[in-house]
């Protein structure tokens, strides 16, 4: 780099990408771009970004929707529920599968994660409504899946809008077959983004599993000192598994999963923990207030991508638990020692000073910074699709350097920010990944981890290195230039 | 623990005892049945096979599980995919148009450009023209299409949202900064839940022809105009307009989008190939229209051939004989004599067609996709000797069960071949358990009845996510039937390797030599 400091060159970009738009979108994008400086008081959010606001219109968002939120994220990695997609088949059908939550069973008798169950309207439910259709729906799913635990109907964008009345329904279903039966109304024009979704999903999950009645027993199940949950570890690629192992080599109990591989059992046990631990906050701080103030469950958030961020979210959890469980959790740190230094020995040389510039969800944004600055990576810009100020607040303890942040960023954006910052890694989802090949740049998925991971835990910092080294250094990058083009 | 010299992902590491031992420890917190009696979950699973499970599965009336269709705006947003710089507009919640663009660029490993105007509550409210007028503006400064083609997503079809109107104003509240009066902005209205991404192919082809060509009807030219349908086979496009080619003759491809879903490395452009913009234009004067994919493309074709008065008509130039028709159809409406390179491409086919036979003829074939694709595919089973058995189009339009009926009737194996319309994939898992075949041809949605039923998954159809690169070559034209040929030939081949590699027992048909 230039003479020109990194702060200078990433202000210089936000006035430079900002000349494009008509007037009105350029007065709105302004307030979504910012730099960052690491744990500056005077800015109220990282970067004084603004957020969780409208979507721009005509921009190429990359945001998705409260269904996408509710549906994809919260309530469909529950293996041993159904979820319906309630409305027109599309939205079921590009959500089928896509997230890699992975889960043990039996597909299609007793678990259902990776299926695709659609009321499929057509236009005379549009026009004289679903609700009948929606009650022989679940009829049949009780005839054809009689190992189901429960259903969830997940609202589309015209059950909202044609009056339906989906709470009715599960109402008199969940009597008549004395079952569990959520409805979530989701529809995609709520909110701005997958957040709305979320919040929707997890008051559902407040209504129809806390304060409901629900047919799966859990009296077998004794409360322990050390009872704890894992909430907001949707278990993409195996992270709540790799999670999971640490805190019972330390000791603690978990008693659920929320809601990667998770069942309705461990959901109605959670109120019962003595700690909640929360990974993913802005999808589901919502519950972990509620129960907080409901049954007087303290809740914290950790991090454990990478080692630094991990060994302190450790001693954290550990600090809540008496002696022998701090003990034990440095004995885990102690253990994993030896193999974190070996990783770092092994890739750091190989990716020490590499410049990356991610934009993620709701969490990751942040989280995994660290991780990247453990293998001597510098995290350059970072930004989120659907955070709130709360996610951009706590973004400002975990930057390293001057950061470029950017709210809400649509494509145009993302490459022209790439283009003028000249990262060595790009690091976001499936819809940009090719744009950002296609230029001869290394990029790796954040959300599917790229068909890899986990990246949770010791185990997966392993993995997260050796993908990000596969990446950076693989020889393809190299070839996009034929040997008769001229230098320059 | 990982060891640093061989750290293992997921796929390994989770088969390891400590892995092993938290999976098994966390079934005491479980309520699916198979941490509570795994008994109970085969006993199930048993009866999920049997004929009882088929009757009552195949009655369903409400619910849908595991689809093989997708939602009319996505076949929009290919149309408007294959036209010169042309940026797909979706009017609507921008929720769906994250799924069009994932969903696309999953299957072509490419960038997939959309836009949509974000409506909110508010505009379910008073409807969506403030953020048409602000989309388009926005589309047009930011991304400087040369057309922004417009469709909609669900929720603006609910609320009734009138687009010819909103563009209009679009435009006139702009007053031509950014968006001029004869900026081309056709639309069409893709409500999905009518018809399926077929329809919506449908409606946006028609809305583009209609619209460009407006006021433009002049001279008519000795021309073919060729439409391809929703047609995800890169290689295809570039094989029909090779076979178009040698004829020599004049001919317009609408909706060409094989540079736009196929770009090479070096640096990223938002737009490359396509109909150009003036061709498209002059389309209503070309002399002659053919559609490749009859049922995706029925209201655009009456508006050809009522309105327009096109010769041409429908050819699917899938397998052989649906090659030959559209060679002959080329032949008579150019009034040239078949070229002799399309004559040694169709003699090295029938060449390689007589090689393979054996490994074909009397197999069982589960099939399943879009109604034109199948009726391809199927005759080409056919034209092998192939069975078959089931044959499953979950949007299949008014009039193609029959079609296909009588093309299965031409087989002497009639009367054990199946045609299952409007049914899911679920219904196919019961018809495979109950009357099984040898080979599936499908996406990658057959994927989990390979592991349920054991029947191998010959890739072919849309979409496919978790193979790489089968949507480059071409399934259409004498080399797309080579195409076909070689995958089926070879899975049969690679299947009986399976079924004979055990050493010492099984091992007398493992031959080196087929
Ligand atoms: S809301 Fe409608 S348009 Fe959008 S993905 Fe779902 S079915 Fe398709
Ligand atoms: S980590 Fe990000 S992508 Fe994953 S659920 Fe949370 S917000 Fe969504």
């Amino acid at each position: 780099m230039g003479p020109e400091s990194l702060e200078a060159k990433q202000q210089a970009a936000i006035e430079e990408i900002l000349k494009v738009y008509p007037q009105k979108a350029a007065k709105n994008r302004e307030k979504h771009l910012g730099v960052g400086t690491p744990n500056d008081e005077n800015q109220k959010t990282c970067g004084d970004v603004r957020s969780n606001k409208k979507t721009v219109p005509g921009v190429m968002s990359q945001r998705g929707c409260a269904y996408a939120g509710s549906k994809g994220v919260v309530w469909g990695p529950i293996k041993d529920m159904i979820h319906i997609s309630h409305g027109p088949i599309g939205c079921g059908q590009y959500s089928r599968a896509g997230r890699r939550n992975y889960y043990i069973g039996v597909t299609g008798v007793d678990t259902f994660v990776t299926m695709n169950f659609s009321t499929d309207f057509q236009e005379n439910n549009i026009v004289f409504g679903g609700d009948k259709k929606l009650g022989i729906a679940i009829d049949e799913i009780e005839t054809l899946f009689p190992l189901n635990n429960g259903i969830t109907v997940q609202s589309e964008c015209p059950i909202g809008l044609i009056g339906d009345d989906i709470g009715a329904v599960a109402r008199v279903k969940a009597k008549e077959l004395d079952t569990t039966i959520v409805p979530v109304n989701c529809e995609g024009f709520r909110g701005v983004s997958q957040s709305l979704g979320h919040h929707i999903a997890n008051d559902t999950v407040r209504d129809f599993v806390f304060d409901a009645k629900v047919n799966v027993d859990t009296s077998d199940v004794v409360a322990t000192d050390y009872d704890v949950a894992i909430i907001g570890d949707y278990n993409i690629g195996g992270d709540a598994w790799s999670s999971r192992i640490l805190l019972e080599e330390m000791g603690l109990r978990v008693v659920a999963q929320w809601s990667g591989d998770a069942t309705l059992k461990e959901m109605a046990l959670t109120p019962k923990v003595k700690l909640n631990l929360l990974h993913c906050y802005r999808s589901m701080n919502y519950i972990s207030r509620h129960m907080e103030k409901e049954y007087g469950i303290p809740w914290i958030e950790y991090n454990f991508f990478g080692p630094s961020q991990t060994i302190k979210s450790l001693r954290k959890i550990a600090a809540f638990f008496d002696e022998s469980v701090q003990a034990k959790c440095e004995e885990v740190i102690a253990k994993y020692q030896p193999m974190i230094d070996a990783v770092v020995a092994k890739y750091k040389p190989r990716l020490e000073g590499k410049t990356v510039m991610l934009f993620v969800g709701g969490l990751r944004p942040r989280h995994v910074i660290g991780a990247y600055e453990d293998l001597g990576m510098e995290v350059i810009g970072t930004g989120y699709e659907f955070a709130h100020d709360d996610d951009y607040k706590r973004t400002k303890e975990e930057i390293f350097r001057s950061t470029v942040i950017y709210d809400d960023v649509n494509e145009y954006e993302l490459e022209a920010f790439v283009k003028k910052l000249q990262p060595d890694l790009v690091a976001s989802g499936i819809k940009e990944k090719y744009v950002f090949q296609k230029m001869g740049l290394p990029y790796r998925q954040m959300h599917s981890w790229d068909y890899s991971g986990p990246y949770h835990g010791y185990d997966g910092f392993a993995i997260f290195a050796q993908d990000m080294d596969l990446a950076i250094n693989s020889p393809v990058w190299a070839h996009s230039k034929a040997p008769w083009e001229k230098e320059g | 623990m990982q060891e640093v010299e061989k750290i293992v992902n997921g796929k390994d590491l989770f088969k390891r005892p400590e892995y092993q031992e938290v999976l098994a420890n966390k079934k005491q917190f479980e309520s699916s049945m198979l941490a509570i009696n795994p008994a109970k979950v085969d006993e199930v699973a048993e009866w999920t096979k049997s004929w009882d499970y088929r009757e009552k599965n195949l009655a369903r009336e409400a619910i849908t599980v595991n689809p093989a269709k997708a939602c009319q705006p996505l076949g929009a947003v290919m149309v408007a995919l294959g036209f010169e710089g042309t940026m797909p507009y979706v009017h609507g919640s921008h929720g769906c148009v994250a799924y069009f663009r994932s969903y696309f660029t999953r299957h072509f490993k490419e960038p997939t450009p959309c836009v949509s105007d974000s409506m909110t509550e508010d505009a379910a409210v008073f409807g969506g023209l403030v953020n048409m007028k602000e989309g388009l503006k926005n589309c047009a400064a930011v991304y400087k299409p040369k057309m922004i083609a417009v469709s909609t997503t669900c929720m603006a079809e609910v609320i009734g949202d009138d687009l010819m109107a909103f563009i209009t104003s679009a435009k006139e509240e702009d007053g031509g900064e950014f968006l001029p009066m004869d900026y081309p902005i056709p639309y069409a209205h893709t409500p999905s839940f009518v018809g399926s991404h077929i329809t919506g192919y449908d409606n946006m082809m028609h809305g583009i022809m209609s619209q460009l060509t407006e006021g433009n009807k002049g001279e008519t030219a000795q021309r073919i105009n060729i439409i391809p349908g929703f047609e995800t086979y890169i290689g295809s496009l570039r094989s029909v307009k090779s076979i178009v080619e040698a004829f020599g003759a004049d001919y317009i491809m609408l909706g060409d989008h094989s540079d736009q879903w196929d770009m090479p490395a070096g640096n990223y452009e938002m737009f490359q190939g396509g109909t150009k913009l003036d061709d498209a234009k002059d389309c209503i004067n070309s002399s002659a229209t053919i559609s490749l994919q009859k049922y995706a493309t029925a209201k655009t074709m009456k508006m050809v051939q009522k309105r327009w008065k096109h010769a041409g008509g429908f050819s699917n130039p899938v397998g052989l004989k649906g090659t030959d028709e559209f060679v002959m159809k080329l032949s008579e409406l150019t009034g040239t004599d078949v070229p002799q390179k399309l004559k040694i491409e169709r003699g090295r086919l029938v060449d390689a067609m007589q090689d393979s036979y054996p490994y074909m003829h009397g197999k069982k074939f589960a099939i399943w996709g879009d109604p034109d694709f199948l009726l391809g595919l199927v005759s080409f089973l056919l034209e092998m000797g192939a069975e078959p058995t089931h044959v499953l189009c979950h949007n299949a339009p008014n009039g193609w069960e029959a079609e296909m009926r009588e093309l299965l009737d031409t087989s002497p194996a009639k009367d054990s071949l199946n045609v299952w319309a409007g049914k899911d994939l679920w219904a196919m898992r019961s018809l495979l358990f109950t009357e099984p075949v040898d080979f599936m041809i499908g996406n990658s949605y057959g994927k989990e009845l390979m592991r349920d039923t054991g029947t191998p998954l010959i890739y072919i159809g849309f979409p496919i996510f978790d193979r790489h690169h089968l949507h480059r070559y071409s399934i259409s034209g004498y080399d797309g039937a080579l195409n076909l040929l070689t995958w089926i030939t070879n899975k049969v081949l690679d299947q009986l390797d399976e079924e004979t590699k055990n050493i010492a027992t099984t091992d007398y048909f493992f031959d080196l030599v087929r």
